[in-house]
């Protein structure tokens, strides 16, 4: 296999919303030598890829940073890192100036200002998001983008990052990329659960299903302290087209109501959590399913609708227009998600400083690798990756290469799965195991969601069955090569989700997960549970809250 | 969830297969576009917009409650024309224009 070794300024490993943002601060920043490396390919990949239509993190006219980290802190039980979100939150409005100057479209009322939907969001068309990124992106001439490389190991002794290695998704070309300073952008973790719906709608998620958690992992095999992966992020959707609520309930009014037609909303809650367990106990106690509801809309109402969808999630508007025409109310049936770990709405990810550098000097997260700060959604991980990007050029010139052996480990590895001729299972086999392992013994949708320890502990011994059975997969190409690789990291991912829910015994999210041997909220467990992977092992770490607005790591 | 390739409309640009966010789109032996793992698509339609051809389209599985019905989106400056192509060849279109901001 032919090796390229670059050097850069700063590295950003994913060119989804945060790493794209980072690179775009990085130009404004002047830095002279930035690689971005992407999976796929920057035009639409990541989170961004169809669009979305609001920007769901903004301090409306009237509101402080400071309203913005008691929202977040209500709405996670507490459990918040408030310097991460007071840092994030000051610098949302400015992202939004900066989407709007690259020509993203923001719906603005009679008098010029940004068009609320309520104090924290705000309507815009962005369908072209991505696009839009990218060619801003392309246009810097210090950015080098090298797209359809898939990073699977940093160069890191243990204690700090200076770069990664990554093969190239469609030729056979390894990639040693070095830099002092290392942005990990990569994104959360889906495909660790066993998705809703089977077979040829088996993708047919909320979150990016080429998500795979390998920033997580990466970190997680290097020595890096995670923080939170136990708050799973379950979304609240369209039944069958997983397609968003949001537009639905915010935007257009529509009520959360059981099978009966009673609007049940406030025995759970308004928050995040609360609204998922609402749809949960609703059926538990025959008042299932539950629909959001939408009357008397108007033909140009209804038209709004199916244009909102088309630039976020075209498969709803696909479904209304097969299902009929004459409608003046919209009732959709609604469904929880599987689990997904995903930092940009709950808190699981990368333990990082105020500065957001992780444990590993010279490696710095953003969005939703990074943990701590739930709630940032798009905007929130572009306001992260600027932050982080600030923290990595300081000081940045001050840490000198590394010499690492993983180059030669990752390439030895590789080499064996390619040159294997076949092996008995396949990586689509392995992958279903692990979803079937972690829907039924460690709370997923088919489970309710929950979970207790002694399928806890089952579910730990067949990871790490799962873990050996994956050494000995075959890959015919490249392409199979990345598959095997986001394999073992969405298990190494999962084995350290399985701890973490083991080591918080309460119930501090219901309709994130149950915890059936300690079924309640404890003011105790007001603690983050954090872990490292030592010798093989995750070992668990507990930490008081953080208070105040700043937080440092003690080395 | 997936789409289809009009065999006879691709002209083998590659674009689809570029941009693809799953990297699930690879030429076949002629040289069209062709879908490897059709079940993996998160029908996020991107190779729909960057497809110069029309010649992709996004349809609902039949285990999601889907009859046939074709989706294709065509571009037009700001504007984006998305049809909906029924079974018994009935259509209905959809204008967006990328300048107009989502209501909801």
């Amino acid at each position: 296999m032919k090796s390229i070794t670059l050097s850069a300024d700063i590295l950003i490993i994913g060119g989804g919303a945060a790493g794209c943002y980072a690179a775009l601060s990085a130009a404004r920043h002047r830095v002279g030598r930035v690689v971005l490396v992407e999976k796929a390919h920057i035009e639409r990949s990541g989170c961004l890829a169809a669009g979305v239509n609001a920007l769901n993190a903004y301090i409306g006219r009237g509101h402080t940073p400071e309203d913005y980290v008691e929202y977040a802190r209500k709405d996670a039980e507490g459990l918040i890192r408030p310097d991460l979100v007071l840092s994030m939150a000051r610098r949302l409005n400015e992202v939004v100036g900066n989407l709007e100057k690259l020509g993203l479209t923001i719906l603005k009322d009679s008098e010029g200002h940004y068009a609320e939907r309520g104090w924290r969001n705000i309507k815009i068309n962005g369908e072209n998001l991505k696009p839009l990124l990218a060619a801003a992106v392309r246009a810097e001439p210090a950015v080098t983008v090298l797209n359809h490389v898939n990073v699977v190991s940093y160069l890191s002794d243990g204690e700090r990052v200076a770069g990664a290695v990554g093969f190239g998704v469609r030729e056979p070309i390894q990639y040693v990329l070095k830099a002092p300073a290392v942005i990990c952008a990569t994104g959360g973790a889906a495909g660790i659960y066993r998705p809703n719906n089977p077979g040829s709608a088996r993708q047919a998620m909320w979150y990016c299903p080429f998500n795979s958690g390998s920033g997580y992992a990466q970190g997680i095999r290097a020595g890096a302290e995670m923080t939170t992966l136990e708050m799973r992020f379950v979304a609240l959707r369209c039944k069958d087209t997983i397609a968003p609520t949001g537009t639905l309930a915010q935007g257009a009014g529509a009520r959360q109501v059981n099978r009966l037609g009673e609007i049940y909303e406030e025995r759970y809650g308004f928050t995040t959590s609360g609204r998922i367990y609402g749809v949960r106990q609703e059926e538990l106690a025959g008042r299932g399913p539950s629909r959001l509801r939408a009357e008397n809309l108007s033909p140009g109402q209804i038209e709004d609708l199916y244009k909102a969808y088309l630039n976020m999630a075209p498969t709803q508007t696909l479904s209304w227009v097969e299902q009929g025409e004459d409608i003046s109310s919209l009732s959709v049936e609604i469904e929880g998600t599987e689990p997904y770990i995903i930092g940009g709405h709950t808190a699981g990810g990368y333990w990082v400083d105020t500065r957001r550098e992780t444990t590993l000097r010279g490696l710095f997260a953003a969005g939703d690798v990074a943990g701590g700060c739930p709630q940032k959604y798009v905007s929130g991980a572009m306001a992260e990756a600027e932050i982080a990007l600030e923290a990595a050029l300081d000081g940045a010139e001050l840490r000198p290469e590394l010499d690492s052996p993983e180059p030669a480990r990752c390439l030895a590895e590789a080499e064996k799965f390619l040159g294997r001729p076949a092996a008995l299972f396949t990586t689509g086999e392995l992958a279903e195991a692990l979803q079937k392992t972690m829907d039924e013994q460690a709370g997923g949708r088919g489970a309710g969601y929950s979970y207790q320890e002694a399928g806890l502990n089952q579910a730990e011994a067949r990871l790490d069955e799962l873990e050996d059975l994956s050494l000995g997969l075959a890959a015919a190409n490249m392409p199979e090569l990345m598959k095997i690789q986001e394999l073992r990291d969405r298990l190494t991912v999962a084995r350290s989700l399985v701890a973490h829910l083991k080591a918080r015994r309460e119930t501090r999210w219901p309709g994130f997960g149950l915890h059936l041997d300690y079924p309640r909220k404890e003011d105790t467990w007001l603690r983050y549970v954090n872990s490292r992977l030592k010798e093989g092992r995750v070992e668990i770490i507990f930490r008081d809250m953080v208070r105040g607005d700043k937080y440092e790591h003690q080395y | 969830m997936s789409i289809s390739i009009d065999q006879v409309a691709c002209t083998g640009c590659g674009r689809c297969g570029e941009i693809c966010p799953g990297s699930l789109i690879r030429a076949d032996r002629e040289g069209k576009a062709e879908i490897g793992q059709p079940a993996d698509c998160w029908s996020c339609t991107a190779c729909l917009k960057e497809c110069p051809a029309g010649a992709i389209a996004l349809y609902l599985p039949p285990v999601l409650g889907g009859s046939g019905t074709r989706l294709q989106v065509k571009q037009e400056g700001s504007l984006l024309h998305w049809r909906f192509t029924r079974p018994d060849g009935t259509l209905k279109t959809i204008t967006v224009d990328r300048q107009s901001a989502n209501r909801y």
